[in-house]
This record gives structure tokens, C-alpha cells and sequence, in this order.
């Protein structure tokens, strides 16, 4: 017999689809917010994508050969996390300070664990928070877009959603007028992260991603209803205090956040109970941070607190096994 | 019009395109049949002849041994050359009766046409134990013991699996449009005995030239021809009765607990055999196919005949085979050459090249959730294979590990080419074990 007959256990035949491809396809799906990104905000917007990138795969390289691991990163988890957090930081953001979140993103949020597979928390939002707390200043200090070719300097100002909160915490009432339009908040005319801004173009690598079936609508669907209901709650008790759903869903980083940073699968639950319930839980402490948090933001909290109670919600959301009654088996 | 199916599942590539319109052949006869006397899920028969011994087509060569085993026949007529052990697909050397065909492949006289009006439902039973008939689907299990429900599980549905799901396969295809009338006939016998109110045959919907068949043919019979939605694994029983009938087996119950009773087509025509002319069961068809073939075929093939004699009768192999795999691609078994002989559960087998042969490295699990979304049994796979491959039994078991089918699809969509459906099986391996030492 020929030297090379295999002999493995059923199945013999695979869907062609690995990890890599995978990846590669996300990475694919955020082009257009990227385009945008670097449209609105210019070279400084390309130097954080590109620093967070490559920082984020030497970050890995280091690391692997620290601990003696295979280097991994054609795999293409690390650059993800790298597009990822640049997307998730002020186009303004120094070098020094992105090349630190790109550090904290894959040693503390990645490679600690284990690795690929092994984060309980999505290493991307870990490096934003680490940096948020632990540089405020440059963390919220946001620009206008210049749009390329328009001449503008990138001016400092306020995101919309901060706008907001400093308004209702010092009048407790809302703005009496915005700086922008719900069109061009849409569209990504906006102060704000990197990739907050267009969720037109985070909608349609979304559109890509949902057609390849990487993504599921679990997730960013109840993220984003939670947020409708109950930010819609609020503003039909009080008008004059709280913004409407639609305020709340062009702004900030929640379109990013559901489409994106909420669905990592690594993070996530797998049931689709759980997935369900992840998204509930991210939609309701979104609402609730933005709306009676210190932070104008809830999204990257909210997903970090709900990656935690991923465990937990695993555990309680088993599905019911065919031919049993009750979930997690059992007559 | 949505077709009926099950919750989960893949849609791998079916691959029959290969031989779904070739008409079966008769396979002719190889120098030397192997017929193990270990076929059927169930105590082994026993060797009744001598070697040496002259036999007859169809004559019984070992008897059965008890009540969840059947006896096996001579495939032609013969002498016994041997009996020992011999290559069996499961991958070990079994007790076997070795036939050198004396070429006139004369049938046994003892067996007769018998007019089944005549017979009360107790007798085509025996008939059918008689003739060694056993599951054809695969699973190899003995019909008569299924035919033999017990009277508080009345069986109210008789459903027939025409639904050949894995990829590459034709041979029940082959027979729904070439031997109907032996399968129809098979189904009304399988009827009176059972009794049952509905009788339905499940097609997948990717046969429409059987579909149509079957229709014409029971226009006036009380039996359903049901197309069912093309996704694998939906001839597997528990997610063929959900989608027939909507009712789950309950977990570690058996069809009749639900009511419904399931039968192959091709077991149905090898019923017809048994009861109307006394024939055992001692050939079906198999489909050898597959990139490494060089005429892939639809063959009627004798029970013991080797895989090599197979491989021959189809024009020989293109270049060396990377994957001898008999049965399906999904839930077949890998022999390690072709002398092993063809069983009563084979219904296929498929020859890979080496480039056929997935070989992409195991990487971590990303939880992507593929697999919990493809499990037809609603199991969370990664998790399963993550406590078995611990040895973690108790954990094992209590994501229910024993439900698994082995059905392949969590292996099929894992992006991480993690064999996760190997590592239930060792963790359900695990788990029984735990459980005979807690008998001790």
C-alpha cells in the first residue's frame, strides 16, 4: 500500500473554512470605515491605523518568542485587534499612546491568557479603557473632521454625545442646538473615535460580513433594539432631557460596537440564548452609562461587562438538547 | 413550498453528480467471497458449515446467536475454502466463512416463493430474522428486532429513509428508480406487520426523478412520498422523524418511543426478498466512487466481495488513493487497503486522492459557535470536546455527550479544524466506561 493512505476518524471532508480566512474576511468588512476614517481625519487618522496595526503584530511576534510559542500572526487575529483599536481611539491620539494601547491590546488583553481563543475580554476595548482612565486628557480630546482636499485643520472640540452630557449636567436640559445633523452624524460628520464616525460604512463591512456568515444577527440586533426601547424610553418620559433613539444610534461608537466589538466570538457566548442575552446586556448598560454615567460613552464598558458575565451567561443559557424537555438535558 | 427538515445542519457539496444517473450493474464474481460472520450490530453469528463443505447460493453459513443477532448465507454457490480471521472494515481481523464460487451460482432449494397473504405478521418476522436482514442504511441493524416493537410501543408511523444524505452516494437513489417495485413492495409487507396509520417515504428533494416515481407509482396506496429539504444530516433518524413527523425522540429513547418506526428503502426491497421468495440477504448495492476511480459505478455487489474486486470491475484506480473510505464521506470509516470485503452495511465506497484529503492544522477554538449552530442535536460541540479531551467525564456527560450522533457536522464547519466529533466519541467512550464501573 502507498505510503501516504490515510487513515482518521469521520468526517473525511471539510467547509474549507479556517481561522485565517475568517479573519482575513473581517478585516476585509472594515476597508470602508477605514476609507472613511482616513477621509475625514486625514494622515493623522492613517498614522493611528497604521501604528495600532503594526504595533499590535510585533506586540504578538514578542510575545510568542517570549514563550516559546509558534509566531502566529498570519493568522490575522492581531492585526484585526490592531485596525480595531485604532478605530476605537481619537484621531489625535499620540504615537507613544498608541503604540502603548497596541502593547496592553495583545500582551495584557491577548497573550496572558494564552492567546488566540484563550481572552475572556476583547483585547482591543481592554487597551481603550486601560487608556481612557489612564489618559484622560488625550483620550477625550476630540477633533472636528477636516474632510481631505477641504483645507480644514483638525480643530478640537466636542463629540456629540458629550455635547450633550455637559450640557444636561450643567443646565440638565438638552443642548438648545447641536453642532451636527442626524444626516451627518450618519454619514460620519462627526467629532469622534476613529472608527465611531461613519456607521454607514461600519454598516456596510457589516452587510459583508452577515452575507459570509461570520456574523450573525444575534447580537447587534438585540444590542441595538435594547438601545431603541430604552433609550426611546426615556426620551418620550422627558424630551427635553434625553436625546432620541436615533441621536443614539448615529453617535458614539454603538453601531462600531454592535457590529464589531460586541460580537468578537472569542468573547462572546455561543449559544444563541446567550448571544440573545449578551446583546440585552450591552444595550442596557450602553443606554445607562451614556444616559447617568460619568462618561459621555457606555459602548466599551458595556462590552467589557458583559465579556465578563460571558461565562456565566454560557453556563445558564445551555440549549436544550434535542429529544429533552429542559435546557442542558435532562427528561 | 418550504420543504420539511430539522433544526441545524450543513450543506456540503453532494458529489453525486458522479454516478446518481448510471444504472446499477451486476457486479460478476471475484475468485474468493469473505463473508464475515460479524455483519449487524448484535451477538456475531456462528460458523454452521465445515470447511470443505459444498454450499449453495443462499444457503445459512453461520446461525444466529440469540435474539439481537441474524444469520449469515453463502453469497453463490461453493466450496468452503476457510474459515478464520479475516480483514473486516471495522479495522481488525473477524471469524469469516472464505467461499471459492464454483461458478454456477445456483440458489439453495430449500427456499420458495411464499404468497405473504398467507403468512400472519409473526411469520414474515421470522422470514425476515431467517434471511439475515439487517439495516442498510449503515447502522446494520437486525430488521427483525425492530419489526418486534413491544406492545405498549405501538408503532403509528412507518417512515422509510430514501433520503441518502451523504455525499457521493446513489445506491438508494438507484434503487427507488430502479427497483420501486421490490421497495414498494418491501413497504407494504413492513405495513401489515407494523399496522401503522401513516406510512411515509422521506426523499431528499435533490432526487426529483425518485420523487416522481414513487408518486406515480402510489397514487392509490396509502403511502406519503414526502421530498424533504437537501441538508446533511437529514437521514439521520432522529432528524428524519423530527421533520416528517416533528416529534424528538426523546434523548436515550428509540424511534418506537415517539411512535414511528424507520426503515432504509433498500432494506425494504431486501424484506421483499426474504418474504415473497425466501432469498437472504446476500447482495446490495454499492456506489464505488470518488476522484481516485477511474469508472465510478452504481454496482450490485455479493456480500464478501473484496473492495479490490470492486475497484477492478470499475476500471481500476486513477494514480494511488490518498482515502479508502467505505460508506460516505460524512460518517464512513478509512480501511487501511482493499482486501476487506464488502459487508451488508456497506453502501458505498469512496476512493480520495491525497490532495482530497483535508490535512489543515488543528488551531485553537475561536468560539465562533459553526459548530453549535450546525449540530442537528442542539449540543454545544466545542464545549463537549473541550471537557472530553480533559478526560473531564462527569463534565463530559453533563453537556450531554451521549446525544451526540457522530453525524460530522461540527467537524465539517469548525474554522479551527478541530476534530471535534473524534473527541466526543472519546469523551462518550469515557462516559460508558464510567458507567460499567459504577454496574461493578
Amino acid at each position: 500500500m502507498s505510503p501516504q493512505l490515510y487513515l482518521s476518524s469521520s468526517p473525511h471532508v471539510h467547509s474549507g473554512e479556517t481561522t485565517p480566512k475568517v479573519m482575513r474576511a473581517v478585516l476585509y468588512s472594515l476597508v470602508p470605515a477605514c476609507c472613511v476614517a482616513v477621509y475625514f481625519f486625514g494622515m493623522s487618522a492613517l498614522s493611528v491605523l497604521l501604528i495600532a496595526t503594526l504595533g499590535c503584530l510585533a506586540t504578538e511576534v514578542v510575545c510568542q518568542r517570549l514563550m516559546g510559542h509558534p509566531v502566529t500572526i498570519a493568522d490575522g487575529s492581531a492585526a484585526i485587534t490592531g485596525v480595531l483599536l485604532a478605530l476605537n481611539l481619537p484621531p489625535t491620539s499620540p504615537w507613544w499612546l498608541t503604540l502603548l494601547g497596541a502593547v496592553i491590546a495583545i500582551a495584557i488583553g491577548k497573550q496572558v491568557y494564552g492567546g488566540l481563543g484563550a481572552n475572556p475580554f476583547n483585547p482591543a476595548l481592554v487597551a481603550r479603557v486601560v487608556l481612557l482612565i489612564s489618559f484622560p486628557v488625550q483620550m477625550t480630546t476630540w477633533s472636528a473632521p477636516a474632510p481631505l482636499g477641504s483645507g480644514l485643520d483638525l480643530v478640537t472640540t466636542a463629540t456629540p454625545l458629550g455635547e450633550w452630557k455637559n450640557a444636561v449636567m450643567l443646565t440638565g436640559e438638552m443642548p438648545a442646538a447641536m453642532q451636527g445633523s442626524m444626516v451627518g452624524y450618519f454619514l460620519g460628520n462627526m467629532p469622534g473615535c476613529i472608527g465611531e464616525v461613519s456607521a454607514l460604512a461600519l454598516l456596510l463591512g457589516a452587510a459583508y460580513l452577515l452575507y459570509r456568515r461570520i456574523l450573525t444577527w444575534h447580537i447587534p440586533a438585540t444590542y441595538v433594539g435594547t438601545v431603541i426601547l430604552l433609550s426611546g424610553a426615556f426620551w418620550l418620559i422627558n424630551p427635553a432631557r434625553y436625546p432620541n433613539p436615533v441621536f443614539h444610534l448615529v453617535t458614539g461608537g454603538l453601531v462600531l460596537g454592535a457590529f464589531y466589538m460586541a460580537t468578537d466570538m472569542v468573547t462572546t457566548p455561543v449559544s444563541t440564548r446567550g448571544m440573545l442575552l449578551f446583546g440585552v446586556g450591552c444595550g442596557l448598560l450602553t443606554v445607562l452609562i451614556r444616559l447617568f454615567g460619568g462618561y459621555p460613552e457606555g459602548v466599551s464598558f458595556a462590552i467589557l461587562l458583559m465579556n465578563a458575565a460571558t461565562p456565566l451567561i454560557d453556563r445558564y443559557t445551555k440549549p436544550r438538547t434535542f429529544g429533552t424537555l429542559r435546557q442542558g438535558g435532562g427528561v | 413550498m418550504k420543504l420539511r427538515t430539522f433544526k441545524g445542519g450543513i450543506h456540503p457539496p453532494d458529489n453525486k453528480q458522479w454516478t446518481a444517473h448510471k444504472a446499477i450493474e451486476d457486479c460478476p464474481l471475484p475468485e474468493e467471497l469473505v463473508v464475515p460472520l460479524s455483519q449487524h450490530i448484535g451477538a456475531p453469528a456462528v460458523a454452521c458449515v465445515e470447511v470443505g463443505q459444498h454450499v449453495a447460493k443462499g444457503q445459512e453459513v453461520g446461525s444466529a446467536k440469540g435474539f439481537v443477532s441474524v444469520p449469515v448465507h453463502a453469497s453463490t454457490s461453493g466450496e468452503v475454502v476457510a474459515i478464520e480471521n479475516r480483514p473486516h472494515p471495522v479495522g481488525t481481523s473477524l471469524p469469516a466463512v472464505v467461499i471459492k464460487p464454483d461458478g454456477e451460482d445456483s440458489w439453495s432449494s430449500n427456499l420458495q416463493f411464499t404468497d405473504p397473504g398467507s403468512l400472519t405478521s409473526d411469520e414474515v418476522i421470522e422470514k425476515v430474522r431467517q434471511a439475515g436482514v439487517v439495516g442498510m442504511g449503515g447502522a446494520a441493524f437486525p430488521a427483525h428486532v425492530k419489526m418486534s416493537p413491544p406492545p405498549e410501543k405501538p408503532i403509528r408511523t412507518l417512515l422509510f429513509n430514501g433520503v441518502e444524505c451523504e455525499p457521493y452516494l446513489t445506491s438508494d437513489h438507484r434503487m427507488m428508480l430502479e427497483e420501486s417495485e421490490r421497495v414498494l413492495q418491501g413497504v407494504s409487507l413492513l405495513q401489515y406487520v407494523y399496522g401503522a396509520e401513516r406510512v411515509v417515504i422521506g426523499i431528499e428533494a435533490n432526487k426529483p426523478d425518485a420523487i416522481a416515481l414513487l408518486k406515480k407509482q402510489c397514487a392509490d396506496a396509502p403511502v406519503e412520498i414526502l421530498p424533504l429539504e437537501v441538508k446533511y444530516p437529514q437521514g439521520a433518524e432522529k432528524q428524519l422523524i423530527a421533520a416528517v413527523t416533528g416529534r424528538e425522540v426523546p434523548s436515550g429513547g428509540l424511534p418506537m418511543d415517539v411512535g414511528v418506526a424507520v426503515h432504509n428503502v433498500s432494506t425494504a426491497a431486501a424484506v421483499t426478498d426474504a418474504v415473497m421468495l425466501g432469498r437472504p440477504l446476500i447482495e446490495r448495492v454499492c456506489t464505488v466512487t470518488g476522484p481516485a476511480i477511474k469508472e465510478p459505478k452504481n454496482l450490485r455487489v455479493r456480500i464478501g466481495m473484496p473492495l479490490s474486486h470492486l475497484v477492478e470491475i470499475c476500471g481500476g484506480l486513477i494514480g494511488e488513493p490518498g482515502k479508502i473510505i467505505l460508506g460516505g464521506p460524512m460518517m464512513g470509516f478509512t480501511q487501511v487497503g482493499f482486501d476487506v470485503p464488502v459487508v451488508r452495511g456497506t453502501s458505498g465506497l469512496l476512493l480520495l486522492h491525497e490532495e482530497d484529503v483535508t490535512k489543515n492544522p488543528e488551531g485553537p477554538c475561536i468560539r465562533c459557535a459553526r459548530c453549535v449552530q450546525a449540530c442537528p442535536m442542539n449540543l454545544l460541540p466545542t464545549t463537549i470536546a473541550a471537557y472530553a479531551r480533559r478526560n473531564l467525564v462527569a463534565e463530559t456527560e453533563e453537556y450531554c455527550a451521549m446525544d451526540c450522533i457522530e453525524c460530522g457536522s461540527c467537524s465539517y464547519v469548525c474554522p479551527a479544524s478541530i476534530p471535534l466529533v473524534q473527541s466526543i466519541r472519546h469523551g462518550k467512550a469515557a462516559v460508558l466506561a464510567k458507567k460499567r464501573k459504577a454496574l461493578l
